[in-house]
Parts: structure tokens; C-alpha cells; sequence
């Protein structure tokens, strides 16, 4: 069955998601894996949304986490202080996967979705936090969405943003954060994984059709690849929901 | 804030009274959503100038202002617009020119400020942050911070926990309090001493408001005030708050107002697109936003016809099935 790139990610990123999690998710694929995890494989999952509604009933697609789409059938619209607080509250925030994307994301997890080049003159700035460092901060597992190339993969980011595991073990526990980090690098080629013992980036899987070579030609810095695995495409139902239930305006997609 | 009544104003008055040079300002709503914008367009009507703007997400409305040359200084978590502009385009080039003085924050950060402000406390504790480069990166000069007196000396600080490991923390992260001179809500009901009724989320509209000296409400309905006092727990902001209340139907076009409209998905493509090149920028301003005395105008100018798709199904909030590719 034919599938685009797209579809692979949020298929991906969606089997990523477990039952019962509280899914905290941006805009764009972020939101559609969210959707794609709740409608095939973690029917039980809950989406949240910075913006202060949680378990909305998504009937079409938001544009924004701010989108009035969001408000419809949620168990309370509250505010913004309401759903980071969620989060920074260990009771709750414990259960919550964060659902992020950035400009660029190093060996550990750092993302910067600030700015390149100098910080206060940059050759190309970007909208800049968001929720995103209050969720890398807080939650203790994150999923990253990147297209893979070069200069997105850098050795250094260009500006820290969102905390990952900072300068590797140890490293967010010294400046003070709490436990957490990301878990999972989805991109157009493959995904990665955090090394348990160094927090260093790993690579998991590649699609089908994509060699870990060409994976390593599209970073900067360089991965172990010696545990990557061929990743299952997506399948015919989980392609079906996607494409009918999940996002059929195809606005997307 | 204001305990007297006399509060409603026409939309001009309400912004040459209070919106003043160089003020601090900022606006209610998030991205494409419950933006004031009619009172962001009479402001750049009334091309005022050196605003000192606190935003967390404040999309559609803040990039209008930055890109009309109103905004000298800003505070923002975020200056993206959903699908029609990832990254605020306006916001984008004023910072690559060096035209906008800028510092950033996180959301979570942001709006705790605001509820510092609020609180009339002088700094908020909060454990996002440590470690990354909004910790380490100021973008106000020292020079700026000594020569406003409404700025804190520092943007913010890190310390070890008093209470040593309390709740597990070993350090948390010191925001400055934010209290505007002006706040600019737009809500769906107030009644004409300034009580509001937000539907939906509210995002930080709240503490934005509680926090400013002076706070201007544009509302969808100026309704009677026994509406509100019926049901007192769906109000968020008592009048005390308020200094002034504007009646303007539609008063968030071309974002959108839960139960009410939804956003013109073709108007923020279109300003989007106008917004990538300076001439045309000043162009679509001239058309759009000095081309008419005030927002009434540019409904004309968009027509009922358009309007009605905009209008929000009564079962949801938001007008289904629009057209939003």
C-alpha cells in the first residue's frame, strides 16, 4: 500500500503514544498524531493543549492550539496557568508526553526553535518557545518531530530553547530540572532514540526504502546506527483511519 | 481599574485615552483567537508609537502592530500564527533588521508574570527554564533596564530552593512581575460597568487584566448587567478592573470568538501573503487598515456574504466545514 513520508511520521510518532497517556500537542502533526493515537492504537490516550483545554473532542482539525475547534466538548477550557501547571505538578505532569518540533535539536535532545545565528541579529528567527520549554521542562517523556537534514542536526544548536537532557548524564538534574527528556526523534527518515546510559542520541529505526547511511548523511553530528532496525510501514487500517477519520479535509495531511 | 460607571466609549476615545506613546500594553487572546483586533487596528490608525508590548502568544494582533512600526520593545513567548504564518511574519523581519528591541520567555513563564502582577507581588517562582538560553541570553541592555523605570533591573534570576529540596526542586527560577499600563481584552458578553464573561478558554486574558493599571474591554454584546449577575460564577473579570467598555460586534475579525465566529482563514493567508513584502504590507495597511475610519468599515468591506460563513454552529463554537485550506 502506497503511504507518503507524512503519513509515516505521524504513524510513527503515534505508536509512540500509550493508552492512558495525557498527550500534550502542538500544532500541525503534532496535533495529527495526537488525533492518529487516540482514534487507532491508544483509544484511551487524552490530548491537551497549552491553551487550557484537556480531552477536547476533536471533530475537525484545529489550526492552533488557540483554534475554537478545541474548546468543543473538553472537560474544562480553562487557561493558560492551568495547563502548565498540570504539568509542573508531579501528580499529573508525570503522565503527560509532550509532542514537540524545533529548527534544530543536537545529540541530546536540545531544541531550538528560537533563532540561527546571532541571537539579537539572526540570520532567520523562529516564533521562539511557546509551551515548548515549559513541556521539555516538566514532562518525563517527549516525542521531537524534525525533518531530517544537515543543518537541523547540528553538533551545538544555535540557541537552547527547550531543555533535553542539556550536556548529557546528569545534566538537568545539575541545573536543577526535573527527570525527564526527550524519548523519541521522528523524522522523514527514520527514528531515534536516547541512550539510557550516555543520553546520547541513537538511531532506532529507518523506513523502508532508507539506508542508516543516508540518515548519517543528514546530520552533522554523527549516531550509533548498529542497533537500528528496517520500522514496520504503516498498515492498511492504521493508514485508513488516518486518511477517513483523523484528517479527511486533508488539511494536513 | 474603575469603580464608577460612565465606563462605555466609542473605540477612539477609548484608545486616545489610554493608550498613550511608549506605553506598556498588552493584549488579550492567543494566536488566531480572541484577538482585539478592532482596537488593534485603531491603534495603528492612531499611529502610536514606542509601545513596550508583553505577549505570550499573542499572534495575529501583536505582528499587525510590529509591522505598522507602533511597537518599539516587546516581551513574547511566541510570535507564531498557526498555519498561515509559522513564524509571525512582521515579528520575523523586525527582529533580522534590528528594528525591535526583544526579550524572550516561555508561555508558562509569561503568563505567571502576569498573575504576579496581579498578585501585586514583585516575582513568581516557576521550574521551567533552568539550563536553557532564555536563562542565559537577555535581550534587554542593562543601559535600558536602568533608564526604564518600568523595567526590572534583571529579566530574571535563578536560586537554589529556600525551602532545600521542598517538593523536590533544588532550584527554581525568578520571573519579574508584569503590570501593564494598558490591557486590551476583546470578550464574547460584558455589561457596561466592565464586567466580562469570556466563553471558552480563556487563555490569559484574566491575569492579563487584573494585572494593567487601566483595562479596555471590547465586547461582542454590551449586555444588561442582570445577565451577568444571574450566573456570577461564569464571570471572570468584576468591573473594578475596568476603565473602559467598548461595544464592537465582530471586534476579534479575522481571529476567532468562540460561540460567535470562527476565524477568516482567507483574510489571515492574505495578510500573510502581503506581509512577505514590505510594499505590499504598506499597501494592505493602507487598503485595510487606514482605508476605513474604523472597524465597521472593513466589515462592509469584507461583506455579509463572507461574514455568515464565519458564523459559529450553535452545537460547537466554530463554523464547521469552513473552508480553511
Amino acid at each position: 500500500m502506497n503511504y507518503t513520508l507524512r503519513e509515516m511520521m505521524t504513524i510513527m510518532a503515534a505508536r509512540e503514544i500509550h493508552d492512558g497517556d495525557i498527550v500534550f500537542c502542538g500544532t500541525g502533526i503534532s496535533m495529527l498524531a495526537a488525533m492518529a493515537a487516540k482514534h487507532i492504537n491508544a483509544p484511551n490516550s487524552i490530548t491537551f493543549f497549552e491553551t487550557g483545554a484537556i480531552d477536547s473532542k476533536l471533530e475537525e482539525i484545529p489550526l492552533a492550539v488557540s483554534d475554537s475547534r478545541v474548546m468543543y466538548w473538553a472537560a474544562s477550557n480553562g487557561g493558560l496557568l492551568d495547563a502548565f501547571a498540570a504539568m509542573q505538578n508531579r501528580i499529573t505532569g508525570d503522565h503527560v508526553i509532550g509532542i514537540l518540533g524545533a529548527a534544530q535539536v543536537d545529540k541530546f535532545g536540545n531544541l531550538n526553535s528560537t533563532s540561527i545565528g546571532d541571537y539579537y541579529r539572526p540570520d532567520a528567527r523562529f516564533p521562539g518557545s511557546g509551551g515548548a520549554c515549559d513541556v521539555a521542562s516538566f514532562v518525563p517523556r517527549c516525542i521531537i518531530f524534525m525533518q531530517h537534514e544537515k543543518r537541523k542536526f547540528p553538533n551545538k544548536v544555535d540557541y537552547l530553547t527547550s531543555p533535553g537532557y542539556l550536556d548529557g548524564p546528569g545534566g538537568r538534574e545539575k541545573a536543577g530540572l526535573m527527570t525527564g527528556g526527550p524519548t523519541a526523534v521522528v523524522t522523514n527518515l527514520g527514528v531515534m532514540r536516547f541512550d539510557d546510559k550516555t543520553k546520547e542520541m541513537y538511531l532506532a529505526c529507518y523506513y523502508p526504502g532508507i539506508t542508516p547511511q543516508k540518515i548519517l548523511d543528514n546530520m552533522e553530528f554523527s549516531v550509533d546506527i548498529t542497533r537500528a532496525k528496517e520500522a514496520a510501514p504503516p498498515t492498511e487500517r492504521e493508514l485508513k483511519i488516518l486518511r477517513e477519520e483523523v484528517d479527511p479535509q486533508k488539511i494536513i495531511l | 481599574m474603575g469603580t464608577n460607571a460612565g465606563k462605555v466609549m466609542p473605540l477612539e476615545e477609548a484608545i486616545s485615552r489610554f493608550v498613550k506613546d511608549g506605553c506598556h500594553l498588552s493584549i488579550g487572546g492567543f494566536t488566531l483567537n480572541r484577538n482585539p483586533m478592532a482596537a488593534v487596528f485603531e491603534i495603528i490608525r492612531q499611529k502610536k508609537k514606542n509601545l513596550h508590548c508583553y505577549a505570550h502568544s499573542n499572534g495575529t494582533g501583536i505582528d499587525e502592530l510590529i509591522g505598522a512600526g507602533c511597537v518599539s520593545r516587546l516581551e513574547i513567548a511566541y510570535g507564531g500564527n498557526g498555519k498561515a504564518a509559522p513564524t509571525c511574519i512582521r515579528f520575523r523581519a523586525a527582529i533580522q533588521r534590528g528594528e525591535i528591541q526583544f526579550e524572550d520567555y516561555s508561555n508558562y513563564q509569561m503568563s505567571l508574570r502576569f498573575h504576579a502582577g496581579a498578585m501585586g507581588l514583585p516575582f513568581i517562582p516557576t521550574r521551567s527554564g533552568m539550563g536553557t538560553d532564555i536563562v542565559n541570553f537577555w535581550g534587554f541592555s542593562q543601559e535600558t533596564r536602568a533608564k526604564d523605570s518600568k523595567l526590572p533591573k534583571k529579566k530574571l534570576e535563578v536560586v537554589d530552593n529556600p525551602f532545600e529540596g521542598w517538593c523536590g526542586a533544588t532550584k527554581v527560577i525568578l520571573l519579574p512581575a508584569i503590570n501593564p499600563d494598558v490591557t486590551i481584552i476583546h470578550v464574547q458578553k460584558a455589561d457596561r460597568f466592565g464586567t466580562c464573561r469570556m466563553e471558552g478558554l480563556t487563555y490569559c486574558d484574566t491575569e492579563q487584566a487584573k494585572a494593567a493599571k487601566n483595562v479596555i474591554v471590547t465586547c461582542d454584546e454590551l449586555v444588561d448587567p442582570e445577565l451577568l449577575r444571574k450566573t456570577p460564577e461564569a464571570n471572570q473579570i468584576p468591573f473594578i478592573h475596568v476603565s473602559a467598555v467598548v461595544h464592537v460586534p465582530f471586534g476579534a475579525y479575522p481571529t476567532a470568538c468562540y460561540n460567535y465566529y470562527d476565524y477568516d482563514p482567507q483574510y489571515l493567508a492574505q495578510a500573510s501573503k502581503f506581509a512577505k513584502d514590505d510594499k505590499l504590507y504598506g499597501d494592505y495597511l493602507n487598503h485595510f487598515v487606514y482605508g476605513v475610519k474604523n472597524h465597521q468599515e472593513l466589515l462592509d468591506m469584507m461583506g455579509s456574504e463572507r461574514l455568515v460563513k464565519l458564523a459559529a454552529d450553535k452545537r460547537t463554537g466554530y463554523a464547521t466545514n469552513l473552508d480553511r485550506r
